[in-house]
């Protein structure tokens, strides 16, 4: 245990020291992901007010205060695409930590761990700039919430960052398979409540989505901040992380030893 | 001593996609595909003891790259058992990725960004080399290879051989007991050559590790390996000592000589390679040096005669020209 705490602690210090090579870079991507939530905010905000004040129970402010914490949660639940995946493997950028006495998720996980202590720095100036311009009206009912939305965000960015690396398994055996991704990116826009709150959404859409993992890792810890859900609901949400980190850990620890057999190193 | 590489008629065999040009084909490979195999090693068998450097030697795409591959674990065989200090490679055991290495001279394992020092500080973690020994060994491999003050700059600013300097350290820094170099000395100037030998001999010989080593420079080869291994085809073609390799391969010998009368024609004697100011050299069949340097002796005036083997490069370009032949 002391081992791995040493790997991770030295595995996120050598990460960070990279990452603040390149912030003036980071800020300038932080600020190209803030136009996609400002678009949706704008327009569920106007569509509010027009309708009176609300949009299925959402006003003005609920949008702004949903929308202000999808810009926190979008930036933690970055995750290892399968497209970089993709390009390791064909381009076999696999095989230096192959070489290592230690799992490659490890790296993953730590150097995006360090992206987020890179990009909170970055995030909270826009954040306050954000509240100042859209006054977002949160509502605190108990004080686990603020505990809760810290677990839920963690465990939202565990349960994607193991989903995405299982799914860029299939690589090994299909070297190019940017369709797969597209169609996963795609359907986790709908179901995940980054285009919209999925209490807006059809109820058959919320039942599909309660099955599936991607709300877990993004709607559930943006409706725990904005206060819109109770104490059991939020034990269920965290229940579910639980169980789509089970699945995604269980297919990588069952698939890897049979991908790696398949790993050709080429070019490296 | 004991062995610690043991390969047993090791096979590796890749599916190739394969199809004609063109677009009638191109969309005809979306319904049926076809492949074919290619047995990129076949059926190698070797030894390696412990502190021996044995160079590797074979044209591009002889299996070379992918035999080290096999033996670093970082590919599966087909058939064939490989043993590297007790392990299966394939099975890439903890156990064994601490005491092996592979330092690959087209490839860049240090971080770009941050200075060469900190990702030794990574490789202390990930290893988990106890503080004090961390210490003394990167301090050491610093020293050898004149590194300095360069460790603090970021890996980006440092130049093609400074940066190989410092890939050796951080693959070095868990003292591992088997070194597999894949061409290590590519690009490099010919000093940054040197250094990096004489840093490899100085490391076999300091910690008796195995040294597996593919280069395209017979310089290198020259310096570290007592013995070679040359595959072609995927086959194995020699094992043995270097002076072996140019008993068994050269099929000539080059007789320099120093003619009294720069003038004098030599071709009689044998096919001229070089001719300045009367400093002649020839290239003549090994079985009949004995007798055309006797002839040279008796019918021409000379003040000097030498006879050679052919530069080793020579020979290996000749070897690998012939077809495989398995010894």
């Amino acid at each position: 245990m002391k081992q791995h705490l040493d790997l991770y602690l030295t595995l996120l210090k050598t990460s960070i020291i990279s990452q603040f090579q390149y912030r003036v870079a980071h800020l300038f991507w932080l600020l190209a992901m803030m136009v996609e939530p400002v678009v949706y905010l704008v327009v569920w905000g106007t569509i509010a007010t027009s309708q009176g004040g609300n949009v299925a129970g959402y006003t003005a402010g609920t949008f702004a205060a949903y929308y202000i914490t999808w810009t926190l949660v979008r930036q933690m639940n970055i995750a290892l695409t399968p497209y970089a995946f993709e390009n390791r493997i064909r381009k076999g950028r696999l095989s230096n930590e192959l070489m290592r006495p230690i799992h490659p998720i490890h790296f993953d996980m730590s150097y995006f761990m360090s992206l987020k202590v890179v990009t909170i720095v970055l995030w909270l100036p826009i954040a306050g700039l954000l509240w100042w311009v859209f006054q977002p009206a949160f509502t605190f009912t108990a004080w686990w919430q603020i505990p809760a939305f810290m677990l839920a965000l963690l465990g939202g960015f565990v349960t994607r960052f193991l989903c995405l690396w299982a799914l860029g398994l299939v690589t090994f055996w299909v070297t190019k398979v940017s369709a797969v991704f597209e169609l996963y990116f795609t359907i986790e826009l709908l179901l995940s409540g980054r285009l919209v709150p999925l209490a807006i959404m059809p109820a058959w859409v919320r039942d599909i989505s309660q099955w599936l993992p991607f709300q877990w890792t993004f709607g559930f810890p943006i409706d725990v901040a904005v206060g819109t859900l109770t104490g059991p609901q939020v034990a269920w949400g965290l229940a579910m992380q639980a169980v789509w980190m089970l699945i995604a850990g269980g297919i990588l620890a069952l698939v890897w030893p049979h991908a790696v057999r398949r790993y050709s190193a080429v070019g490296a | 001593m004991g062995q610690t590489i043991k390969v047993d008629t090791l096979i590796k065999t890749f599916q190739v996609p394969e199809r004609e040009a063109g677009l009638k084909a191109a969309v005809g490979s979306l319904f049926k595909r076809k492949y074919r195999e290619v047995e990129a090693v076949k059926k190698i068998s070797f030894g390696i003891e412990a502190g021996e450097i044995v160079g590797f030697l074979g044209p591009n795409g002889a299996g070379k790259t992918t035999t080290l591959k096999m033996l670093a674990g970082l590919l599966f065989p087909t058939s064939g058992q490989i043993d590297v200090l007790g392990y299966e490679p394939q099975r890439r055991e903890k156990e064994l990725l601490r005491q092996i290495t592979i330092v690959m001279g087209q490839r860049n394992q240090l971080m770009w960004d941050i200075p060469a020092l900190d990702s030794f500080e990574l490789q202390r973690a990930i290893y988990q080399i106890p503080e004090g020994e961390f210490r003394r060994m990167r301090d050491e491999l610093i020293d050898l290879l004149n590194m300095g003050d360069l460790v603090k700059k970021p890996v980006r600013n440092l130049s093609l051989g400074e940066r190989m300097k410092a890939e050796f350290i951080s693959a070095l820094l868990h003292r591992p007991k088997v070194l597999f170099l894949d061409e290590p000395t590519i690009g490099l100037d010919v000093t940054a050559q040197r250094l990096i030998r004489e840093f490899v001999a100085a490391y076999n010989q300091r910690y008796q590790a195995s040294v597996m080593l593919t280069s395209h420079y017979m310089a290198d080869v020259q310096a570290l390996c007592k013995r070679v291994i040359v595959i072609h085809h995927g086959q194995l073609l020699y094992d043995g000592g270097l002076a072996g390799l140019v008993e068994k391969f050269a099929a000539y010998k080059t007789i320099g000589v120093t003619l009294n009368d720069p003038e004098l024609d030599l071709s009689e004697y044998g096919e001229i390679i070089s001719n300045s100011k009367g400093q002649v050299n020839l290239r003549v069949p090994k079985s009949a040096t004995a007798q055309i340097t006797t002839r040279l002796l008796n019918e021409v005036a000379i003040s000097d005669l030498t006879i050679e083997d052919p530069a080793i490069d020579s020979i290996i370009e000749q070897v690998f020209q012939q077809e495989a032949q398995v010894v």
